[in-house]
């Protein structure tokens, strides 16, 4: 596990930016950077490239040397079925086409323009798998510790992960859920834990940014979605097609409301993650940009003392935004699980006398 | 660019994070919860006897409490009892006692007399008696000599010792 550990650290703590196009003239002389083939840096294009998918894993580029690990590519063309090959047959900068397909900035088209769905295992997808294994391995070993610390106080990893394990029973499932929060716990526990890990991930050096990816996010959102609607009460139906304790009028004016806000609590979840973690990157990596725009080593005490705070600060997010999703989450179930006594929270009905009440005196 | 979710990742995506969800929960989530929810019960379950030992303990105490205090009254009633009862007894022997020397003193007292009212009895005889026989005999010797009479008297007196 500790060497497992160390290798994925020296792995990804190798040089983040390096060149995309190797023909370029680099600007610094051992740090590379991408450059336009105007051999400009474009910063833009340097932190769109970070933060998005690619088909190989790139750690790094020394001199004229890349530091690549080529990926799968898995693709699926309707009528000539399944290809799978390496990445490394597009060549170094993808600029070479493979068995009738090609990369076009890391699309994956056919040169004769026919459909074709990438399943390729791409830097996400690997980076997915990684911390799979390892939200495995750790959770494993917790839950080990129970039996064999059975009726002892909890030791190591286990003791660690208690407490945030108790405070999403506690905190999060049981007081915005409810009574009937037993079911959607294992739901809450691994969302929490896998947007906490991959954040934690993707401020790794050369990391893929995977909750930063909307497709990983959305699909948060939709498995939340669908929870919430197939666990929805009588109550939770009612309030959403025919408001109670509200005038007639009104109910059709809230009707189209609040079956929009079905979709837009999970729209909220899938965007509010993507964009902080996104953000946060692209903040740092702007921050590391500022000397190659300048393209001066001075202004680099300043980048590294922003890009530290907030990475700092992005070490805090990882987990804020974790237990953000998970809390909204478990708010959203709770909303549709919920048991109301109170039909019209006193609004409506009981207020309609309210006014000749007043009027009476 | 980025808005645009790629096909495959959230087909890796979905299938994964399936799969890890139901690993996770066969694996960890439910042997973690049941082992919290475990000791959770058994703190409890050692707290809710520590409640109830401290309980009986206090119900011990206070049976205990109320036995002495039974028992205090018992003996406070016992001993009250028992000096009431021999304040009694010395009273009635006292009375006792009082009423037999009374009598006592009654019946001597009646004793006396009657052996007063006896000797006085025998006396008054016996000076009769003297009486009739001084007389007896000054009767017989008057006839005689009236000197010899007289030292005859004075003989029988002097014989006569009066008791």
């Amino acid at each position: 596990m500790k060497r497992f550990l160390a290798l994925v650290f020296w792995i990804l703590t190798l040089p983040v930016f390096a060149q995309e196009h190797p023909t370029e003239v680099s600007t610094t002389a051992d740090t590379q950077v991408e450059a336009t083939e105007e051999g400009k840096f474009n910063a833009g294009e340097m932190i769109l490239h970070h933060i998005g998918d690619s088909h190989e894993w790139h750690f790094a580029t020394l001199g004229e040397t890349h530091w690549t690990l080529p990926l799968p590519i898995i693709a699926y063309r309707p009528g000539k079925g399944l290809s799978v090959f390496s990445s490394s047959r597009f060549g170094h900068d993808f600029k070479e086409s493979y068995d009738g397909l090609k990369l076009e900035h890391e699309h994956l088209v056919t040169e004769d323009g026919s459909t074709v769905y990438d399943f390729s295992i791409t830097k996400n997808v690997a980076s997915l798998l990684i911390s799979v294994v390892l939200l495995l391995v750790v959770f494993t070993s917790v839950a080990s510790g129970y039996k064999k610390n059975h009726g002892k106080a909890p030791k190591g990893l286990q003791s660690f992960f208690e407490p945030i394990i108790l405070f999403v029973r506690d905190e999060v499932a049981k007081k915005a859920i409810g009574p009937k929060y037993h079911k959607y716990l294992p739901y809450l526990l691994t969302i929490f834990f896998f947007i906490w890990f991959n954040n934690l991930l993707g401020l790794l050096p050369g990391a893929a940014n995977l909750t930063g990816n909307i497709a990983v996010t959305f699909l948060f959102a939709f498995i939340t979605l669908l929870i919430t609607t197939f666990s929805g009460n009588k109550h939770y139906w009612k309030h959403i097609f025919w408001t109670p304790g509200v005038p007639l009028p009104l109910r059709i004016i809230m009707l189209p409301v609040e079956v929009i806000g079905i979709f837009t609590k999970p729209f909220s979840l899938m965007v509010r993650l993507f964009a902080n973690i996104t953000a946060g990157h692209i903040i740092i990596l702007s921050f590391i940009s500022l000397i190659f725009i300048f393209n001066s080593v001075a202004v680099s005490p300043l980048s590294l003392a922003f890009g530290l705070f907030i990475s700092c600060l992005e070490l805090l997010v990882a987990i804020l935004q974790a237990y953000i999703f998970t809390l909204l989450t478990a708010m959203y179930i709770g909303g549709a699980v919920e048991e109301h006594d109170d039909h019209d929270y006193g609004i409506g009905g009981d207020d309609a006398d309210a006014p000749a009440h007043v009027h009476a005196h | 660019m980025l808005t645009n979710p790629s096909f495959g990742l959230l087909f890796w995506q979905l299938a994964i994070f399936v799969i890890l969800l139901l690993l996770l929960r066969a694996l960890a989530w439910k042997p973690i919860l049941a082992g919290l929810r475990e000791r959770e019960e058994s703190i409890e379950g050692a707290l809710r006897q520590a409640d109830q030992a401290k309980l009986e303990m206090q119900a011990l105490k206070a049976g205990n409490e109320k036995l002495l205090a039974e028992a205090r009254q018992e003996r406070d009633r016992i001993l009250k009892e028992a000096s009431a009862m021999s304040n009694q007894l010395i009273e009635t022997a006292k009375q006792k006692a009082t009423d037999e020397g009374a009598r006592l003193i009654m019946q001597a007292r009646e004793a006396i007399q009657n052996e007063k009212q006896a000797a006085l009895a025998e006396v008054k005889n016996t000076a009769a008696q003297l009486s009739i026989d001084i007389a007896e005999r000054i009767l017989r010797r008057e006839l005689t000599d009236s000197a010899a009479q007289k030292q005859l008297v004075t003989d029988y007196l002097q014989e006569v010792k009066l008791n």
